[in-house]
């Protein structure tokens, strides 16, 4: 590809040279959608191979009640708005009950920051979901939430950890990071922990023996600088905790909220946010496409441009479609599998932390 | 690994400009890798394309009947004779939507219905010279299928019967119903329409005759990749031989509310895949145009990296295959984003893929907007097709 002045980039990557800031900046500045693809895919077969991870699971929402008011949130209702709802960890066991047919690995659960909500509340779910479905993991809380119960916990943030993952929580999920950029933080989600708070509080589940995701909001108001910028940094506490499991790009849903005058993201980013993220996060083993952000097109083909995962069946989700997302709710296994084996890839169910779900368990 | 083999040999092939096999195709199919295909169908796309530019045209579609007695079964569109649910338009219907057109800017009028056996070869005559005689606007028209069965009740020669509607006003034919040029398929898609060989010899009749047309491929009901790879066989042989074949537009099967729902609908990859290996195979066709409407704005604006140069007709209205389900819909501001989003340059051309410049919205269309009498322009699949053609090479 000479021309392209990535040469020096291409050189990087085949040898497997860490990518710098500017390289970033670089690969953003690049249309050639292939090219990228091409250097995104090395990676990725270097790190998977064929394979693409799916996961079976159920999302539960747990409360749409909110109080830190996203400029770029449609899910969310203020305290006492009649629209408001929290599941009870009764409500939550129901839930769980109304699947117990399908064969998940995981439940995620993440919801608003509600703040009448009592330490107990958040121990009791997780409980709820274990009583219900010993043999499910539970994925749940986002760092913004994790905030929210240490301050109604009125304890320290090890001893939360403690309690949490004795109550039966498994793994975390990576939302809430959004752009972690002071800038951005301060024009669209002041009201949430600051990215330095974010990071430390990753670091601090890491250290507690909990692994996490990453995810970073895209395609509104921030810079191509400030999205490179974002990997930096998740790249910096991977160097020093190896506690994330995998990146996320979320493709910014416009519709319904106070940033609805913007365009939604197009297919074009959305490939290259992903074969970007893949390149530069070379300490990160997995890269999700998720297929309700983007589209289930744009997770297949991006199978070729750095994705792995391509998230999983996935039961009623409602914060993305409350945006206008005019993907489906949720898809069926068989779907998901010939969407993998069509782009010439493997499919691999895994659960929550990436083992295989063993074929006798996958054909029940 | 799924790229048993390799392909550097047809890269290389590729990349000297020289023409690959059918072979050769049937092994791109079996490759997967993305973009190595993408990057391929690319640098063909730049051998025709050099600027990086990506056109359109305003158009809007006339689907002038729905009544059609053929019974195609991947047709959501159609209504049988006597049907309470047909309609065929009438000139005042045709001149609003045609004038609602042209004060939009728009110039090409894709007329298009089925096979109604109560409109005979005046109708059409009279009616494309009527349009010509009030409106400055270029009749891309009719499909073989239509065009065929209008000979055949006038009792006339293909030939005589072509020439008769491009003297009233044709001026291109959609390459419509091209669906698989293999008569297997054929039977099973629509036992009642032409088969491959009358469909091919159609389109030579129409470039003998100095009628230029598109093609099209309707992949993904019940062909195998083997008989794609004769499809676009039988298009590159009747373009070595007759060049009328101004563009080539592969659209995906859409088995909603068709009679053979069953049928799974065709995924992105294979879009993606199909497009780039037409174009590295369709080295003699110049342009590769994008389905807006069966694969939405995502996947159409990735298609620009996959061998499309062009966008098509941005029409007002596509009943066909709105009829099937699909429901993307696309105005011209939101194109020109999405061009640009990808690295180049949003241009009009006319049905000549003569590059016209940039849109700009006439006065008057907003106006109509704002009162309600217009709809916003939206972007369908083209059959788009046009005259001379002057692109590179």
């Amino acid at each position: 590809m000479s021309g392209s002045g990535l040469e020096a980039i291409e050189r990087k990557v085949i040898e497997g040279e860490r990518l710098t800031g500017d390289d970033g900046l670089r690969l953003f500045a690049c249309h050639d959608l292939n090219l990228l693809g091409r250097l995104a895919n090395l990676v990725r077969e270097r790190k998977n191979g064929d394979v693409c991870y799916f996961v079976r699971n159920q999302h539960i929402n747990y409360t749409n009640v909110c109080n830190k008011d996203c400029k770029f949130c449609a899910f969310y209702v203020r305290v006492n708005d009649p629209a408001g709802y929290t599941l009870s960890p009764e409500d939550v066991r129901r839930r769980v009950a109304e699947q117990a047919h399908e064969p998940i690995t995981e439940i995620h659960m993440v919801a608003g920051i509600n703040p009448r909500l009592p330490y107990s509340y958040y121990l009791d779910i997780v409980r709820a979901v274990k009583a219900e479905r010993p043999g499910v993991m539970v994925k749940a809380y986002t760092m913004i939430e994790i905030a929210e119960i240490v301050r109604v916990a009125r304890k320290p943030l090890e001893e939360v950890w403690a309690e949490l993952k004795e109550a039966g929580l498994d793994s975390l999920p990576g939302g809430g990071a959004e752009v972690l950029s002071d800038r951005v933080h301060a024009e669209l989600f002041q009201l949430k922990q600051t990215p330095a708070e974010w990071l430390e509080m990753a670091r601090s589940a890491h250290r507690a023996g909990l692994r996490s995701n990453a995810t970073m909001l895209y395609g509104h108001i921030e810079t191509h600088a400030e999205r490179v910028d974002h990997l930096l940094k998740l790249r910096e506490v991977q160097d020093e905790t190896g506690g994330f499991l995998t990146f996320i790009p979320l493709a910014f849903h416009p519709e319904n909220t106070e940033l609805s005058h913007l365009p939604a993201t197009t297919g074009m980013d959305d490939l290259k946010q992903i074969a970007i993220a893949r390149l530069m996060l070379d300490n990160f083993d997995h890269i999700k496409s998720f297929w309700i952000m983007v589209s289930p097109q744009i997770s297949q083909v991006s199978l070729w441009y750095g994705a792995d995962d391509i998230d999983g069946t996935i039961i009623r989700e409602e914060i993305t479609h409350a945006a206008g997302a005019r993907t489906p709710q949720g898809l069926t296994r068989s779907h998901l599998t010939r969407l993998i084996e069509e782009a010439g890839r493997v499919p691999v169910e895994r659960d929550p932390l990436y083992r295989p779900v063993r074929a006798a368990e996958a054909a029940a | 690994m799924s790229r048993a083999g390799g392909i550097s040999d047809i890269e290389r092939k590729v990349g000297a400009g020289s023409r690959i096999t059918r072979e050769d195709a049937l092994r791109l199919f079996a490759h997967h890798d993305l973009p190595a295909l993408g990057a391929m169908a690319d640098a063909v796309r730049h051998r025709f394309w050099p600027d990086p530019v990506v056109t359109y045209v305003i158009g809007r579609n006339l689907n002038y009947t729905n009544v059609c007695w053929v019974r195609c079964r991947f047709c959501a569109f159609y209504r049988p004779p006597g049907s309470v649910e047909g309609y065929t338009l009438t000139r005042d219907e045709i001149g609003r939507k045609i004038q609602e057109l042209v004060d939009l800017g728009g110039r090409e009028v894709l007329f298009q219905g089925g096979l109604n056996p109560s409109l005979k070869l005046d109708y059409y005559l009279e009616t494309f010279r009527w349009i010509k005689q009030n409106w400055d606007v270029h009749i891309h028209g009719l499909s073989p299928a239509e065009i065929l069965y209008i000979a055949k009740m006038a009792e006339l020669p293909l030939a005589d019967c072509l020439t008769a509607l491009k003297e009233a006003g044709l001026d291109t034919v959609p390459g419509a119903g091209g669906e698989i040029l293999v008569d297997r398929v054929r039977k099973i898609l629509a036992a009642g329409k032409d088969m491959s060989d009358e469909w091919i010899d159609f389109m030579r009749t129409c470039h003998v005759l100095g009628i230029r047309t598109s093609s099209t491929m309707m992949y993904g009901s019940v062909e195998t990749l083997e008989e794609r790879a004769e499809h676009l066989d039988r298009l590159r042989g009747l373009q070595d031989q007759t060049g009328g074949f101004n563009s080539f537009i592969p659209w995906s099967f859409q088995p909603e509310q068709t009679e053979m729902p069953g049928v799974a609908r065709a995924t992105a990859f294979d879009y993606l895949r199909t497009l780039a290996i037409a174009r590295i195979y369709l080295d003699n066709i110049p342009s590769i145009q994008a389905s807006w409407v069966t694969q939405g704005p995502k996947i159409a604006q990735v298609s620009l990296r996959f061998g499309v140069n062009d966008f098509g007709s941005t029409v007002i209205e596509e009943n066909v295959v709105s009829a099937a389900g699909t429901t993307y819909r696309m105005d011209i501001d939101e194109m020109e984003r999405l061009i640009r989003d990808a690295g180049f340059t949003p241009m009009l051309r006319d049905t000549a893929y003569r590059i016209l410049g940039p849109y700009q919205r006439p006065a008057s269309a907003s106006a109509l907007i704002r009162r309600g009498l217009a709809p916003p322009i939206v972007a369908g699949e083209a059959r788009a097709g046009a005259a001379p053609l002057s692109p590179v090479n």
